[in-house]
């Protein structure tokens, strides 16, 4: 088996993913995901250089819609189950120093 | 008259004859939820509603207004699935008390064609696990064995129709999720061609492979419940236009000389003797009925699940980064922005959630698209071709939907690669796209319930549900109740 994710990756996907790990979680993540991409690796007995990918089960194309103004929700349906909100808008913590 | 073992038109004729209202009707599964859900944990949230809207159908049918075909029949609800007003939280923490301020296009309708939503049920979190265990609220158990899981992630739509807690009720389906509990329960999971039903109100997991479907005893009841969702949608890009069709019609036809496919990779090793036993019942069944029985060879099985566990989390990644602390119930406070995302996600998802996050956001990385969700895809289409090669030859596909019979709790909570080896049977056919449907054929030694699949090509439902109903027409199988709860 070998290891494909080291400590310092683990930190780095979680930081993309916008996940705080704490110290006790890091161990286990790194060795659950390994042993997944050791699986994952049963991929690589397959030669795939002619295939094309399948992305959707059915060949789906592009589907528009006249661009016309319908009712949306009401305002207080919209921010009913927002954490914080305030004149109309989502509030969240300061983001320009 | 036993209502638990009744099928839908055996309802709906009771309800217009009178005999029963539709007070009484769903009186009686309150009641049951009542005595028996705290044994088994399949509801989240009910519906406080369901008794007035029960009492408004009776009135207008005393005064003899026009009712739609349903009127009065309760329905459960996966809780992935939006329902106006009332809760609904994707058995997750970051979903906590949230209430939809819409109906997702399943739950309008059924409403319109008089459906009575009883409440919402149980579920992995996210749909990500394959025992319902990932469930932040609760742990839902197997009626046939309280110590046993139910199977999911659809775990609580299967739980309450096998117990008789509810008579009908609509899941999800990405890798197996309705098949699978089906199968550990003892009831019929359908799952349905993707596209066929829309999606615009079903919590997003992974979108190339989600699927609403129905849970009932009798397949018949499942192919109403077709009629009714199963419709063409604006409002979901990857909706299908098809013709609208009466599922229920094309049950008992003859099925002398029709094709039946036994994919050879799916019997060979791993699988519980007892499965096999009634697996190879069912086969034996289709053979005394004039049926061919056919081997075929899908030779990418075994590539399935890997596939699926780098598409599906890909997807998942990209779904669920919506989970951020601004707009939905649950946030964790914070001195800044990037604070708040983080420690939102980090305190809001449970453990299988972010494990499926985190995979999925290294195989969508850079440097490793093109080995991972690239070769994925490439091998997708070798699991799709082995699919229309096989139903170039038959008209279905026969398997085992799980290869043994419900598990403990905690058996395979903490190996998560044996945990997805749960669903091997099921997952193709989310990733080839086409329909399927598990139904019961039998017990174990233990009397634990046993499950075959019928799967079928793209939009060939009625050809399954024929199939399905002339077993069911001589078989008991999905009639069983669990001891405890048959009274």
């Amino acid at each position: 088996m070998s290891e494909k994710l080291s400590r310092e990756e683990v930190l780095k996907i979680a930081k993309l993913a916008r996940l705080r790990l704490e110290e006790e979680e890091i161990e286990g993540l790194r060795t659950d995901l390994n042993n997944i991409l050791n699986y994952i690796d049963k991929l690589s007995e397959l030669d795939t250089s002619d295939i094309e990918p399948t992305s959707h089960a059915l060949d789906v194309v592009n589907v528009f819609r006249e661009d016309v103004a319908k009712k949306g929700l009401s305002e207080e349906d919209v921010f009913r189950n927002a954490p914080e909100s305030e004149f109309s808008h989502f509030k969240v913590p300061r983001v320009i120093e | 008259m036993d209502l638990l073992t009744l099928n839908i038109n055996e309802v709906l004729e009771l309800l217009e004859s009178k005999k029963i209202s539709a007070y009484e009707l769903n009186k009686f599964y309150l009641d049951r939820i009542q005595r028996f859900d705290g044994q088994l944990d399949s509801f989240l949230a009910l519906n406080e509603n369901a008794l007035n809207e029960a009492r408004l159908i009776d009135d207008k049918r005393v005064k003899g207004e026009n009712l739609p075909k349903y009127a009065g029949v309760p329905i459960a609800l996966k809780d992935n699935i939006i329902t106006k007003d009332l809760y609904t939280t994707c058995s997750s923490k970051i979903l906590e008390n949230f209430n939809p301020p819409y109906d997702s296009t399943v739950s309008s309708l059924l409403k319109e064609n008089g459906f009575i939503v009883l409440g919402k049920v149980n579920m992995d979190e996210f749909a990500m696990g394959s025992s319902t265990e990932t469930s932040y609220y609760k742990k839902t158990k197997n009626p046939w064995d309280l110590e046993r899981v139910p199977g999911g992630s659809s775990g609580g739509a299967a739980v309450c129709v096998a117990a008789g807690l509810a008579p009908i009720s609509l899941g999800s389906d990405t890798g197996g999720s309705i098949r699978q509990p089906a199968a550990l329960c003892g009831v019929c999971g359908f799952k349905p061609t993707y596209g066929l039903v829309s999606r615009y109100g079903l919590v997003a997991f992974a979108s190339s492979l989600d699927q609403i479907g129905p849970f009932s005893r009798d397949i018949e009841d499942s192919a109403h419940l077709l009629n009714i969702v199963g419709k063409y949608d604006p409002k979901d890009s990857t909706s299908i236009k098809t013709v609208e069709k009466d599922y229920t019609k094309g049950i008992n036809n003859d099925i002398r000389d029709k094709k039946i496919g036994i994919p050879k990779e799916y019997f060979e090793g791993g699988i519980d003797s007892d499965v096999l036993k009634c697996v190879n019942g069912a086969i034996d069944f289709y053979k005394s009925q004039g049926a061919e029985i056919v081997e075929v060879s899908m030779p990418h099985t075994e590539y399935a699940i890997a596939v699926y566990y780098i598409i599906a989390t890909a997807e998942a990644s990209s779904n669920l980064a919506r989970y951020d602390g601004v707009r939905y119930t649950f946030r964790s406070e914070a001195e800044n922005l990037i604070d708040m995302y983080e420690s939102t996600r980090s305190k809001g998802f449970g453990k299988e959630v972010k494990r499926r996050i985190m995979l999925g956001t290294y195989v969508l990385s850079a440097g490793y698209y093109d080995a991972y969700y690239l070769k994925a895809q490439k091998v997708r289409s070798l699991i799709k071709k082995d699919f229309m090669d096989a139903f170039e030859k038959v008209d279905v596909l026969l398997a085992p939907t799980s290869p043994h019979t419900a598990f403990k709790f905690g058996e395979k909570m903490n190996d998560p690669v044996s945990m997805y080896l749960s669903d091997i049977f099921t997952i193709s056919l989310n990733l080839f796209g086409g329909c399927g449907v598990s139904i019961p054929c039998g017990f174990d030694n233990k009397g634990l319930p046993v499950g075959f699949q019928l799967l079928g090509n793209y939009f060939e439902e009625e050809k399954v549900i024929n199939f399905a109903k002339i077993y069911q027409n001589n078989t008991n199988w999905h009639k069983m109740l669990p001891e405890k709860f048959k009274k």
